[in-house]
């Protein structure tokens, strides 16, 4: 059954990959690409990740995702014209896949593990906890500089993002609060006396 | 683990051949090259969470969590560019960013 299950993930997770890349719509392909990232989170599950299968399917198809979604709606672009270039680079494109793919192909069918390589295991998988207990014990502990470190790569790039996007367009009326905590009686108000039948 | 860890690096393999054929095939589009890094990116997971499983490390788990993390801010980050750069110059086709005259 868990090895029907993979052969089904993979194949979907290949044949969405190969729509994201050759899909003439972006739109189309970010859809392919969340379909890619559930069958990958599946594939995650089924080698027993699955803290990691969960957080696949919450950040990417949740926010990365769904970024790429916004981004591709909200920019105007004449996606045709950007496509013109794809016959010209297949020969090339197709080329440099089937290196890649041959030296991979080489490497996954070709490798051996060292004679005490899960001797050497510098965190053991324990039985008995769980997957996310076991990875929170590793995370928070041993890894925990690699973990603040990564922390602060996530509020590096929050803070670009908004530095990179925000932008204040002139001769739009903004609250500015410190003006008006400033405002007092003495400097806004002033009492005029106006003689009857005078006017202004 | 159910399934051989051979079966696995052959799918990784050949998502990570898909991502780095997009990028040349894509060579306009780069919100599509941004698509097929996070396809790369994806693969390597996969590479790293099924050797965890096989040799019964949490450790590759670990890194592929971090690689999570790299991989969000990039796409936030490259897609900020994006938006700022299509507001300055109103395209984002590939070839026409050459101001820096590189």
């Amino acid at each position: 059954m868990a090895v029907a299950f993979f052969y089904l993930f993979s194949a979907v997770l290949i044949a969405s990959a190969f729509a994201v890349i050759v899909s003439r719509n972006p739109v189309h392909s970010v859809l392919y690409l969340i379909l890619a990232f559930v069958n990958g989170a599946g594939l995650f599950l089924l080698a027993g990740a699955e803290f990691l299968a969960m957080i696949l399917v919450v950040v990417y198809v949740g926010a990365v995702a769904v970024l790429f979604l916004f981004v591709v709606m909200m920019l105007d672009v004449d996606f045709a014209e950007l496509r013109q270039g794809f016959s010209k680079h297949l020969p090339v494109g197709a080329a440099v896949g089937a290196v890649v793919l041959g030296e991979l192909g080489l490497v996954a069918l070709g490798w051996q593990s060292a004679p005490g390589a899960k001797e050497a295991a510098a965190a053991p998988i324990v039985a008995g906890v769980s997957n996310t207990a076991a990875l929170g014990q590793v995370l928070y502990t041993k890894y925990f500089l690699f973990f603040q470190a990564s922390a602060l790569v996530l509020l590096t790039a929050m803070i670009g993002a908004i530095v990179l996007t925000l932008h204040h367009r002139p001769g739009v009326k903004r609250q500015k609060i410190e003006e008006q905590n400033a405002r007092t009686r003495d400097n806004v108000i002033e009492i005029k006396k106006v003689p009857s039948r005078a006017g202004v | 683990m159910v399934v051989d860890l051979t079966h696995y690096l052959v799918v990784s393999a050949i998502v990570f051949t898909l991502g780095v054929a997009g990028i040349i095939l894509n060579r306009k589009n780069i919100i599509i090259i941004l698509m097929s890094v996070e396809l790369i990116l994806l693969a390597v997971n996969i590479n790293l969470v099924a050797f965890s499983a096989s040799l019964g490390d949490l450790t590759g788990q670990v890194f592929a969590l971090f690689i999570l993390t790299v991989a969000a801010a990039e796409a936030a980050i490259g897609l900020a560019i994006l938006v700022t750069y299509f507001r300055n110059r109103g395209t984002i086709a590939v070839e026409d960013i050459n101001s820096l005259k590189g």
